[in-house]
Order: C-alpha cells, then sequence, then structure tokens
C-alpha cells in the first residue's frame, strides 16, 4: 500500500549537508523529510540537490552520509546544487551546458 | 522449483541459445544473415569485430560460448582474421556442446555461408529442444547487477532495490556480481570494511584506485552527460548511487570478466584493463559491461536505469529495474520494474521482493520486456587483464 509523501525533499542521513528534490519543487519553504522546512532559493527538478545549510567555499558535500565532492564557491541554504557550485575531488565532471541545467521555469 | 537446462559439462542454463558468432567485423553480416530466420527461436549472433589478436577477447569468447545459457555455437570466420578459431571451437567441443565453424572464403561468399549456416542452426535449434530438465536451486544461479542511465533517483530508489534482492539471494546460495569499479570511485574504504578478509579489503581499494588512475589518464570520468542532467554532480555521487547495488551482505570476491564465482555470495567484478591504459576506455557502453557479467556465468542481469535505457543483451535475460517513475510513465513497455514508486512512498523492501520474485520468474523462462523487444544487443572489444590475485578468491 503506497502511501503518498507529504515532503518535497529528502534528508538521506542526519549528517548531510544537501537534501534531494523529491519531484518537482518550487521556491519558498518546503517540507523536508525530518520534520523541517528549507526556504528553496530556485524552483528545481527530481532528484536534484538543495543546501541544507550554509556551505563554505572547500567545504565537503555530504550526501548518503558520505563526502562526494567540495564546494567550489560558498553556498546559501536552500541554493540549488550541482555542478556550477560544487567540484569532484577525483575526476572533474563532463556535462553538456544545453542539458545540465536541472532547474524548471 | 526452478528447473535449468542441463548442458554437457554439468551446467545448468535458464535459456536455450543457439549462439552464431562472428569471428572478425567481415564476418558479422553473414552471422546476423543466418540468424535471422530463427531470431525467435533462440538463435542470436554475438561475436568480436578486431582483426588482431586478443587475449582477452578471446577469453571473453570462450567463456560466452561455453556459459549454460548457450546450447550449441557456429563460428563464423571469413578466413583471413587473426582470432584463433581453431582454440574456440576446441574449447566449445570439449564441454560437450554441439559447435561447427563456417568459413565464408572457403565456403564460396556471403550466400551460400548463409544457406550453410542457416541448415545448421535450424537442426540445432530442432536438437536442443530435446535438452534434459533438471532441477536447480539458488546455489546454481548467477546474477550479474549493472546501473546505466544513471541519475539521482537511482541511488534512492533502483539501486538500494537491488541491493537488498542480492542481500536475499546471495544468502540462499546464489552468486552475486555487481560492477563497474570506475562507478565505486569515492566508496573504496566503506566498500573495503565489507570485505570477507583484510587482504581482500587490500585488492578491492586497490581495484578502485587503478580505476581512478586509468579514468584521470583519459581525463574523462565513468560519467556521461546525462548523469549530469539526471542531477548527479560529481562521480562520487554517482558511485554512492551505483555502490548501494551491492547491498550489505560481506564481499567474498573480486574477479575479473571470465572468471566464474567458485561459490555462492557478493563478488565485484572489476572491469579497468590492467596495465598502462591501452584500447581506450574500460567499457564504451553498458552492454560491454552486461557481456563481461555473462562471461563471469551470470544466468540474468539486474539492470537498474533512471535516464531510461532500453537495452537487453545476448545469452541472458535483462531485467529493467527503472529508478525514476517519470521516466517508467515514459518507457513502461521496455521497464520490467517502477522502482521509482518509492519516491511516492512504497517501501525498498517492497520493490526488493517484487526484484527477488522476478528473478525467480525470469529463470523460470518468463521473458523480459527487453526479449519480448527482441533485444539482444552484444559488444566486446580490446582490453588487457593480469590474472586475479590469490587474496581475491574465498578460501
Amino acid at each position: 500500500m503506497t502511501t503518498p509523501n507529504t515532503h518535497k525533499l529528502l534528508l538521506l542521513s542526519d549528517t548531510d549537508n544537501v537534501l534531494v528534490a523529491l519531484g518537482p519543487v518550487e521556491t519558498g519553504p518546503n517540507p523536508v523529510s525530518d520534520g523541517t522546512f528549507v526556504d528553496v532559493k530556485q524552483p528545481v527538478t527530481l532528484g536534484q540537490k538543495i543546501a541544507r545549510v550554509a556551505i563554505v567555499r572547500g567545504e565537503k558535500i555530504r550526501k548518503y552520509g558520505v563526502p562526494i565532492g567540495s564546494a567550489s564557491v560558498d553556498i546559501s541554504p536552500g541554493d540549488h546544487v550541482h555542478v556550477h557550485n560544487i567540484q569532484s575531488d577525483y575526476t572533474p565532471t563532463h556535462s553538456l551546458t544545453e542539458t545540465a541545467g536541472g532547474t524548471h521555469a | 522449483m526452478l528447473e535449468g537446462y542441463l548442458r554437457r559439462d554439468g551446467r545448468k542454463g535458464i535459456r536455450n541459445v543457439t549462439a552464431v558468432v562472428y569471428l572478425v567485423e567481415c564476418a558479422r553480416h553473414v552471422a546476423t544473415e543466418i540468424v535471422m530466420p530463427y531470431r525467435d527461436q533462440g538463435a542470436q549472433v554475438i561475436g568480436f569485430p578486431g582483426c588482431y589478436p586478443n587475449d582477452y577477447a578471446q577469453t571473453m569468447m570462450e567463456r560466452l560460448c561455453t556459459h549454460p545459457n548457450v546450447g550449441a555455437v557456429l563460428l563464423v570466420s571469413l578466413g583471413c582474421e587473426s582470432f584463433n578459431r581453431f582454440r574456440l571451437e576446441k574449447a566449445v567441443a570439449e564441454s560437450g556442446r554441439p559447435v561447427t565453424s563456417i568459413v565464408i572464403q572457403r565456403a564460396g561468399g556471403t550466400r551460400s555461408s548463409v544457406d550453410q549456416g542457416r541448415s545448421w542452426v535450424a537442426e540445432q535449434i530442432k536438437a536442443l529442444r530435446a535438452t534434459p530438465r533438471v532441477p536447480m536451486d539458488m546455489s546454481d544461479l548467477v546474477v550479474g547487477t549493472i546501473c546505466g542511465g544513471s541519475d539521482a533517483t537511482s541511488g534512492i530508489t533502483g539501486n538500494p532495490a537491488v541491493g537488498r534482492a542480492f542481500d536475499r539471494m546471495g544468502a540462499a546460495g546464489a552468486a552475486c556480481i555487481f560492477e563497474e569499479t570506475g562507478e565505486l570511485i569515492g566508496c573504496e574504504q566503506i566498500m573495503a570494511a565489507r570485505a570477507a578478509t583484510p587482504e581482500l579489503a587490500r585488492a578491492l581499494v586497490q581495484s578502485v584506485n587503478k580505476a581512478a588512475e586509468y579514468y584521470a589518464t583519459l581525463g574523462y570520468g565513468s560519467f556521461a552527460a546525462g548523469n549530469a542532467e539526471g542531477g548527479l554532480s560529481t562521480i562520487e555521487e554517482k558511485s554512492m548511487g551505483a555502490y548501494a547495488k551491492s547491498g550489505a551482505a560481506p564481499i567474498v570476491g573480486l574477479i575479473k570478466p571470465g572468471d566464474i564465482p567458485p561459490t555462492g555470495g557478493l563478488y565485484l567484478l572489476d572491469v579497468v584493463p590492467d596495465g598502462e591504459v591501452r584500447f581506450g576506455f574500460p567499457n564504451i557502453n553498458d552492454n560491454a559491461e552486461i557481456a563481461e557479467l555473462i562471461a563471469c556465468g551470470a544466468h540474468v542481469i539486474l539492470f537498474v536505469t533512471g535516464r531510461g535505457s532500453v537495452v537487453g543483451s545476448a545469452i541472458s535475460p535483462v531485467i529493467k529495474v527503472c529508478a525514476n517513475p517519470d521516466t517508467y510513465a515514459r518507457l513502461a513497455d521496455d521497464m520490467d520494474v517502477n522502482a521509482g514508486r518509492i519516491l511516492q512512498g512504497d517501501g525498498l523492501d517492497a520493490v526488493a521482493d517484487e526484484i527477488h520474485d522476478l528473478v525467480i520468474d525470469v529463470a523460470a523462462g518468463t521473458p523480459t520486456k527487453s526479449e519480448e523487444l527482441g533485444h539482444a544487443e552484444f559488444i566486446l572489444t580490446y582490453k588487457s587483464f593480469d590474472p586475479i590475485g590469490p587474496a581475491c578468491l574465498p578460501g
């Protein structure tokens, strides 16, 4: 039996500093799976990441409880987190600028 | 109770394939034409396009042609390629499978090769109907998993659901293989902590370090533009999602393409070549990895996709687990499992149960979506590997 989710953003691990969009997410306060709210700054599509807290340049991005890269600029709570503001600590990410957006109008 | 096709070498298969094998690209058209009328009766094309010899390709072809899902083998040679068809034919014959070769230059060209090939294939298909059926249980089964066309849903829905199904099948005695060390970059220490022995833990870390160096030399990670469009920002993020396919069981071994797991349990398949960077990318697409899992004996493949791959494979059925509910809605005809419903509130365990039960059904003969649609992709490219070390297999 499927119970529809009421939250829009998923916290995968307590130590994470990013949240995952469970579908299209609009700007403004959005409910998180841990019962809190985050004020989303840019509308994003399913699967995109939103900063849970402020993240300074060089700080590790944590998802699933582990580092998935580092912030390439300072990131504010509610910001969309993607290839424009984080980078791999291993090999550079290859993406097409035409399709890598992840935001929606 | 599962039933398998018993081969003369004692292995048990879940499909009864007649493999038509081109030994160089120049023979591919003839092989494809031979199979055409028998596509729905278990005839499939596999092959190697290169004209230069390669030990890896030779081993891969030997393992694939003696795979338990394969009942008979027709080799199609142009005649002047370097592939050692004599060694391959001998290996297949020694496994007890019917095998013959057609050499196009001797057979009189395309038309007569196709005619000869079709009559041999027709006979084999008829004969294979009499293959003995014997009881088969989970400990006879080898299951492989791969993810392709990943997006940010893959690591939350499809991959962890496959991981839980893997835990159940492995506990019941199946050999479960996960792969693509290039997509485990960033997870190496977490993964090593699950190794059955400290020596294996070191080998697991080394295999991922090798992948990281290999991809660094190439200048690209195992990361496609569609991964970024789907919300993945870095290789580490993609890796953590991919790693979830492995479940939570201890890792009992590290194998390379063509190595057959000697026991049940969870194995990592190291797909990145050894030595200096040669021959280009480790795997140029998903089917290259699927072929390697099958060469390790995988009877069935669990393929997790977020963006929406539609491929199947020659030799072993591919079950497609769609991680993204939007993709599932668009490509439902191609997908076997809708794991994206986890995002809408369904539990991981419900989807894991569905995957587990579907493996049993498919092993019992139910066609997957890609089989129904006629997908039977296959690709094999140049690679080079050193043998696995002594610490890599369960003692």
